[in-house]
């Protein structure tokens, strides 16, 4: 009998197991079997206005909704630039001082003349701002108390509409830029370059003032910038100082996308403002996707823009899918009309732990790899190649890598009486210390071999960079046989004691070479880097105290040059080596620039700075290659920089998640992207069939525990009566 | 009891000041303006032209407590302490550095952290209460002394082991709920079971500890033995006399955190992605965001008094003895 019984409860579980439908998705089950693509964020986007937006998690929003002149081609390498809502290329006229035009490379050129034509068929997004009466004023340009109380969301507005893009909006969006009161970032470096710019900005940040004070919108459409000419509709045309080909890379950032003026002044209105309905949440652009939901505290979505404009998947031919070695799968949806997914859905994830047991149960279509979850998903082979572990490999699951157009660094302080100047013995100092750090080592315990030992300031992917024996920094690496390798520690002691410090002690006082390391490590799991640091230094019989700070503090005392020793980084704007080695240009030093200049080691090499001006406005050629070999061969030698590290970031998709092409300039990439919805729900299906045994034990035992009681409690009664109760 | 409340919402007055001061200058020791508008701004390309600007803006270009430029009262109020706190006694929390409505922020939150919170303040209490009169009634029995060798075991945890642990059994690998998320209606029943689970036994220990120490002083009080007398059953001596009796003590420890429910819990929403108030100190902090933090801590102090206040009317409430004076 209680055989029987066992049996029954047994195939009750097994039966509730293989039909159960899923319980634990965390999505609205419908979505999940359409062309939806479920991602996460971790940190919500401050904002949303491309005027101001510079982080990587606000471009990976606003890069999907705005569209600029220009965007990155998906799938060619090296990064190439082609228009996105131009008909054709930018093209460029050199003037003199007099407006004549130049040969470009004549010593005579005074401006560059950017002339943008822009294509018929881009239109907004459909949104209540375009929505005009019948003389042409915005019909929900001066909302009553009334009617703003009916109002909380952008869909409460019951009439939307659209407008075809013009000239005037890029203009108008340099002109939002150069309102003080919007804090662009880019606008003091603009101002350098526009013609105009800093005239007007000066003029309309003064008005925007009086506007304020008035109670009155600021409407831009009036003033114009000298170097900013609308000729017609749908030609535009950008005066810059000089030569400056780096302009190009601008123009395909989110800080030169469009501003229509009806979406300036609707969002103007102070009862939307209260309400968080602004341009700075509520973004009206022409991309391929526009924000339907906005909740950074905990969804954020996409919907494709009905009003898109033709836009196809990109061919290639076959010299350019050698060149750029592009996998025969990502170009199966060449010609297809973009965009591809209709939906996606950002949820906010702050916990690594969840992100990742989603992203194993189906519920996010793509994942990044915490150090948590490394060992589980990544296997390292006795050859050091990278590759998926068993595990994600069962389960179908892709490993994209790329290295990326950054470097992390420690800095010498140039300034400073110890480690800085350029005599030979400060040199071999420097030296001394960059054989010392073993970069290798440090990739290897402390990233999960996640990056590679840089050579010099420019990364992989950016013109400059070389690889194998010409791009070796020679003063920190022998090339033996076919491979970098590490000079020995003995020629860094040499070199040190050359410097002055046999042994780590002064040849002066005899006293132990004492440094100081500024870091904003403070957290006890920096312990274990701090004293790896600490060990390098020791390697050479220098002693090393590291000065933790916050980072307000740790900032400022860079920016006054108050450190000696610290470790810093650089992500690239645009795929230029211009963009890398300004961070060594003098001009830019901190120290010289009450801390605005790039230049955080304050390095001033008057030879290094003269080749920077000459190769910054050079296109990419035989000769600039060698003007940067220069450049490269200089820094080695004076290493300011202990070179660190370019990082590798690593991405994990799922099988119906294709069309996967890493990309670390563009921001636009959603639209290429493709779900395979049906594959999904099947895997979730498979993935997650609630397991029913316990449930089934756990109500056992509470029956059991029930009854138990219930017994005990009769006990208990009949003992009080029976007066055993004290 | 009227004059009671008044006079008592009058003390709170200068209380908040303070409390207001206190946040006002610890933060200012940490962050300077500037490394505010550094924080807000981005790491690149920020100038110093770009600071001056973010600080006129934002009104962060004044002097903190004296303004020696101005004349008169001005002096005090063209102030960033008075400027920055008069609106809060309104409750107007202005905008944040990110520009966004504190108060419709805090609106927005404040719902998902009492749907954790709600329930599980309510199942704990119930659950810690009639588990302690459990004990109680099995005062020195096996169960008792095995259930408080299982409590003092559930606190020595920390509640990180449990939301972890409860994730990877009932998510992971039982696949019973979600794992994290949220959804507002009926529909996010499902993501708020397993918080609830996890909160009700992280705080079963401490909880029914506490509440069987006190059940356990009035058991052997004359009025039980009289009780008993009368030939109630042990349920109805247990739940009408002894808890009854005994509820003072635990509206002293109850009702003050009823208002805090509110605030939320930075853990557990962290990990269950529960869009509610509790990281939004911690983030504000975090990101430097003066405004943010000024309106929390003055929320949180605010409701703190209000708790008291609750807590004194319970008590009359509770024992007629008590009169409010």
């Amino acid at each position: 009998m209680k055989q029987k019984f066992l049996k029954i409860i047994f195939l009750l579980c097994l039966g509730c197991q293989t039909d159960a439908s899923v319980w634990n998705d965390p999505h609205d089950s419908y979505k999940m079997k359409t062309d939806t693509l479920f991602s996460s964020f971790s940190i919500p986007p401050k904002r949303l206005d491309p005027v101001i937006s510079y982080n990587e998690n606000e471009w990976a929003i606003i890069g999907q909704i705005y569209e600029p002149p220009l965007q990155y081609h998906y799938l060619k390498r090296p990064y190439t630039l082609e228009a996105l809502t131009l008909d054709k290329m930018p093209t460029i006229r050199y003037l003199d001082k007099n407006g004549i035009e130049v040969e470009e490379y004549s010593d005579e050129v005074t401006y560059s003349e950017y002339r943008l034509d822009l294509r018929d068929d881009v239109r907004y997004q459909n949104h209540p701002s375009f929505v005009k009466d019948s003389e042409g004023r915005l019909f929900y340009g001066d909302l009553s108390e009334d009617e703003l109380e009916k109002i909380d969301t952008l869909d409460d507005f019951e009439k939307v509409a659209s407008r075809n893009l013009l000239a005037s909006d890029y203009a108008y969006a340099i002109k939002r830029m150069a309102v003080r009161q919007n804090h662009s970032p880019i606008l003091d470096s603009m101002q350098t370059y526009i013609v105009g710019l800093k005239v007007f900005s000066e003029t309309i940040t003064n008005i925007a003032k009086e506007k304020k004070q008035d109670q009155q919108f600021l409407d831009l459409r009036p003033y114009d910038i000298s170097g900013v000419k609308v000729v017609d509709d749908h030609t535009l045309t950008i005066k810059i100082e000089g030569r400056y080909p780096q302009f190009l890379y601008w123009l395909s950032m989110n800080f030169f996308a469009p501003i229509p003026w009806e979406a300036d002044l609707f969002y103007q209105q102070k009862g939307l403002i209260a309400k968080n309905l602004t341009l700075n949440w509520f973004p009206v652009g022409t991309g391929a996707y526009y924000l339907a939901e906005n909740n950074p505290n905990r969804q954020m979505r996409l919907l494709a823009n009905p009003n898109y404009h033709e836009e196809r998947y990109p061919v290639l031919d076959e010299n350019e899918i050698e060149a750029s070695s592009v996998p025969k799968e990502l170009l199966k949806d060449a010609g297809e009309k973009l965009p591809l997914i209709k939906e996606v859905v950002y949820a906010l994830e702050k916990e690594s732990i969840p992100l990742w047991n989603k992203f194993l149960q189906g519920y996010y279509d793509a994942s990044g790899i915490s150090s948590e979850a490394f060992d589980q998903a990544v296997q390292i082979s006795s050859t050091g190649n990278m590759g998926l572990s068993s595990e994600m490999k069962k389960k179908g699951i892709a490993l994209k890598g790329l290295v990326q157009p950054a470097i992390f660094y420690l800095a010498f302080n140039m300034v400073d009486p110890v480690v800085g100047g350029y005599t030979e013995e400060a040199k071999k100092l420097r030296q001394a210390i960059s054989i010392a750090q073993n970069q290798e080592e440090y990739i290897s315990i402390f990233m999960n071999e996640r990056g590679i030992a840089a050579q010099g300031v420019i990364p992989p992917g950016i013109f400059g960079y070389e690889e194998g024996e010409e791009g070796t920094n020679t003063v920190v690496y022998d090339w033996v046989g076919d491979k970098r390798v590490r000079k020995p520690l003995e020629e860094a002691k040499k070199l040190l004691a050359e410097a002055g410090y046999p042994n780590g002690r002064s040849e002066k006082t005899g006293k132990i070479l004492k440094l100081h390391y500024d870091t904003t490590a403070t957290g006890p799991d920096d312990r274990a880097l701090m004293d790896w640091i600490r060990k390098q230094f020791d390697k050479l019989g220098i002693q090393l105290v590291i000065r933790a700070t916050d980072y307000n503090r740790f900032q400022d005392k860079v920016r006054k040059g108050k450190v000696q020793l610290f470790s810093w980084g650089w992500n690239a704007d645009y795929p230029d080596p211009e963009n890398f080695l300004f961070l060594l240009y003098g001009g830019n030093a901190s120290v010289d620039t009450n801390g605005a200049g790039i230049n955080s080691s304050n390095y001033k090499n008057p030879e290094f700075d003269r080749l920077f001006d000459t190769m910054k406005t050079m296109k990419n050629s035989p000769e600039r290659l060698k003007i940067i070999e220069k450049m490269m061969e200089i820094a080695r030698e004076d290493a300011p920089w202990v070179w660190g590290i370019h990082p590798k970031s690593l991405a994990l998709s799922h099988e119906w998640y294709t069309n996967v092409m890493p990309n670390a300039m563009a921001n636009n990439t959603l639209k290429y992207k493709r779900i395979d919805a049906t594959l999904r729900a099947e895997k979730q299906q498979e993935w997650n069939q609630p397991v029913m045994m316990p449930l089934i034990i756990l109500a056992l035992f509470l029956i059991i525990l029930g009854l138990l009681l219930s017994r005990a409690y009769r006990n208990r009664q009949k003992m009080v009566i029976k007066g055993g109760e004290k | 009891m009227f004059a009671y409340i008044i006079r008592r919402i009058l003390y709170a007055i200068p209380i908040l000041i303070g409390v207001n001061l206190i946040t006002f200058m610890l933060f200012f020791m940490v962050n300077t303006p500037d490394d505010m508008a550094r924080a807000q701004l981005g790491a690149k390309q920020v100038t110093p032209e770009l600071i001056a600007s973010w600080k006129e803006e934002k009104g962060y270009d004044k002097p903190l407590f004296i303004n020696t430029e101005a004349e008169g009262i001005s002096k005090i109020t063209e102030t960033l302490f008075v400027q920055e706190s008069a609106k809060l006694f309104s409750f107007d929390f202005g905008f944040s550095d990110s520009n966004r409505d504190i108060g419709s922020d805090i609106k927005e939150r404040m719902f998902p952290s009492l749907a954790i919170a709600l329930p599980t303040f309510m199942i704990a209490l119930i659950t810690n209460i009639s588990l302690a009169l459990l004990l109680v009634l099995f005062r020195g029995s096996v169960l008792d002394t095995s259930m408080m060798v299982i409590a003092v075991m559930i606190m020595s945890v920390s509640g990180l082991f449990y939301i972890i642990a409860g994730q990877v059994l009932f998510s992971k690998m039982w696949h019973w709920v979600p794992i994290s998320g949220y959804e507002s209606g009926w529909e996010g029943i499902k993501f708020i079971v397993l918080p609830v689970i996890i909160g009700v036994f992280a705080g079963m220990g401490s909880g029914v500890r506490w509440y069987r120490s006190i059940f356990l002083e009035q058991i052997n009080q004359d009025y039980v033995r009289t009780a008993r007398a009368k030939g109630l059953s042990e349920l109805k001596v247990l739940f009408g006399h002894v808890l009854r009796n005994g509820m003072l003590p635990i509206l002293t420890g109850v009702v003050v955190i009823i208002p805090s429910l509110f605030m939320g819990s930075l853990i557990m929403e962290s990990f269950f992605g529960i869009p509610g108030l509790g990281s939004y100190t911690i983030d504000a902090i975090n990101s430097q965001d003066f405004a943010i933090v000024k309106a929390m801590v003055f929320l949180g102090s605010v409701l703190y008094i209000v708790g008291l206040i609750l807590t004194d009317i319970s008590y009359t409430l509770f024992d007629p003895r008590v009169k409010l004076s």
